[in-house]
């Protein structure tokens, strides 16, 4: 147990510590607002702005999409099909399957979703793929959230004379934190996640301007920076690290206060 | 036992869970504006029964049933029945109270909503006359807008009392409603039970021989999926005609 411990906590301090301490002298204003001179990854000027804002477009822009397509998902196999159902225990066991695929898959699927539409790597095709992405992290996290909410919240609701519709509501509310924490964790995935936007989103070195440009993303600036020769330019990579860690801290820290105030009403 | 207008009519009604045969041809009539006890051993079939009243069993793959529950005359598992319309007129409390995931407020206005009320007076006075009628108002008409899971569990199962009585119903379905309660909770429960019947059906599963005594007219026994016997509360619990009652009352004397 004491053992476990250690090792956990240990080796996120030590990712942590390993990333604060060689990215932190690295980082700089210039580092957070601007973007990549053309001689970026050879130790020239400018920062990772297209990259942080490329990945929290990408991230932002899936997990609402994702959210939206997977609440019906949860809601219509949980209280529209019977208790197991064989139409709702394939879908989880294809959601299953989906989820422990390696993002390089839907990396190449998505790319080759886009050639067969003519579309050129963009911001909406990374969207899209890391929405694809997500979609099974969503709906099993929700899932399992929605199975352990006692069937008498239910039966309450429906002998009122409430239809499935208006009862999926009283549901929503009751596990609204859960449904946080699915975004959250979709959120954090899409957000590091390198093999699925690589062909899909593309590259670039200025902010994207609309749906169509190509977007950098923070791991992808991390991977493209650590592999230069250059030493200062490796230590930028762990700048773009810690920029990515510090956004995937915010919204975990958002998302608990928000959570807290979400369960105010729960039984 | 026949009665002139039963409230609810359950005629040759079979219930299966898969291969069990749950409820084995029921034959019962519920009388209108009086409480009707369900009795039996756990396990014997007494809250399915008492669910195929507001068909709670339709999102349960493995239940099937036959037969018909005659609600006024109208069968509710005909092919035409409506079930929201259904259940509308039956309250139902559970063993433990489950209040929705809001305010007391909202709980209670929670039902005429859905039917369509969106008046807030209108509201404001029903969330008031049903708090009332379960005497929980003087407890909470200062913090209607805070979460109802604050609440003791008394006070949420006579809150789940008021949400069923403010979608105007004409049953109250009542399953084992007291059994998470303490001695003092129960108590208010069942004088509100006494009090309702003025006004409504009342059909209650309990496994307390002396709660079935205290608050009902009449009284089934119900073991092994069977309706046993059906009759005043007195005779069946004092003078059973069927041997199998007998011995399921003969320790019950006061």
């Amino acid at each position: 147990m004491v053992f476990a411990t250690v090792i956990i906590v240990g080796s996120f301090f030590l990712i942590v510590g390993t990333i604060v301490s060689k990215g932190f002298p690295a980082l700089s204003w210039e580092m957070l607002s601007e973007i990549p001179s053309g001689d970026f990854y050879m130790g020239g000027e400018g920062g990772i702005l297209n990259s942080i804002l490329g990945s929290l477009y990408i991230a932002a822009g899936s997990s609402l999409l994702a959210l939206i397509i997977s609440v019906p998902i949860v809601i219509y196999i949980n209280m529209y099909l019977k208790k197991s159902s064989w139409m709702g225990n394939l879908t989880r066991l294809g959601y299953d399957v989906l989820f422990g695929m390696p993002s390089i898959v839907y990396g190449a699927f998505g790319f080759t979703l886009m050639i067969y539409l003519g579309m050129r790597a963009s911001l909406l095709g990374g969207i899209v793929t890391v929405t694809l992405l997500i979609i099974p992290i969503m709906v099993r996290t929700m899932d399992e959230v929605i199975r352990t909410v006692p069937k008498e919240l239910f039966d309450a609701s429906y002998s009122l004379g409430a239809t499935r519709l208006e009862t999926s509501r009283v549901v929503l509310k009751q596990v609204a934190p859960g449904i946080l924490t699915a975004v959250l964790l979709a959120f954090g995935r899409g957000i590091g996640d390198v093999a699925s936007v690589m062909f899909t989103a593309g590259f670039s070195n200025d902010i994207p301007k609309s749906l169509e440009d190509p977007a950098s993303t923070l791991p992808l600036a991390v991977f493209n920076q650590l592999s230069s020769p250059v030493e200062e330019v490796q230590s930028r990579a762990y700048a773009a690290a810690l920029v990515l860690t510090i956004i995937v801290l915010l919204i975990s820290i958002s998302a608990r206060v928000l959570s807290k105030r979400l369960s105010k009403n729960k039984i | 036992m026949t009665f002139e207008t039963p409230h609810i009519s359950v005629q040759n009604l079979n219930l299966y869970y898969g291969a069990n045969h749950a409820l084995k041809n029921i034959n019962i009539d519920i009388p209108n504006k009086k409480v009707t006890s369900f009795i039996g051993p756990s396990g014997c079939g007494k809250t399915t029964l008492l669910k195929t009243f507001n068909r709670l069993h339709d999102s349960s793959l493995e239940v099937r049933v036959e037969g018909k529950v005659l609600l006024d005359g109208e069968n509710i598992y005909d092919k035409n029945a409506e079930v929201t319309s259904i259940r509308k007129k039956m309250g139902l409390l559970s063993q433990r109270p489950f209040p929705l995931p809001m305010s007391i407020y909202d709980n209670i206005a929670y039902g005429p909503r859905i039917h369509g009320e969106r008046d807030r007076h209108k509201l404001d006075e029903i969330v008031e006359r049903h708090l009332k009628d379960v005497a929980l108002w003087p407890e909470v008409k200062d913090r209607l807008k805070s979460p109802a899971s604050r609440l003791s569990i008394g006070q949420q199962q006579r809150l789940c009392l008021a949400r069923g009585l403010a979608v105007n119903p004409e049953i109250i379905l009542g399953d084992e409603p007291t059994s998470a309660l303490d001695p003092k909770s129960t108590q208010k429960i069942e004088e509100l039970f006494i009090e309702l019947k003025e006004k409504y059906t009342i059909v209650l599963v309990t496994h307390i021989l002396r709660q079935a005594r205290r608050v009902s007219d009449y009284v089934a026994y119900i073991y092994n999926g069977e309706i046993i016997e059906f009759a005043p509360t007195e005779e069946l619990l004092l003078n059973p005609k069927q041997k199998l009652t007998q011995e399921y009352v003969k320790g019950f004397v006061s």
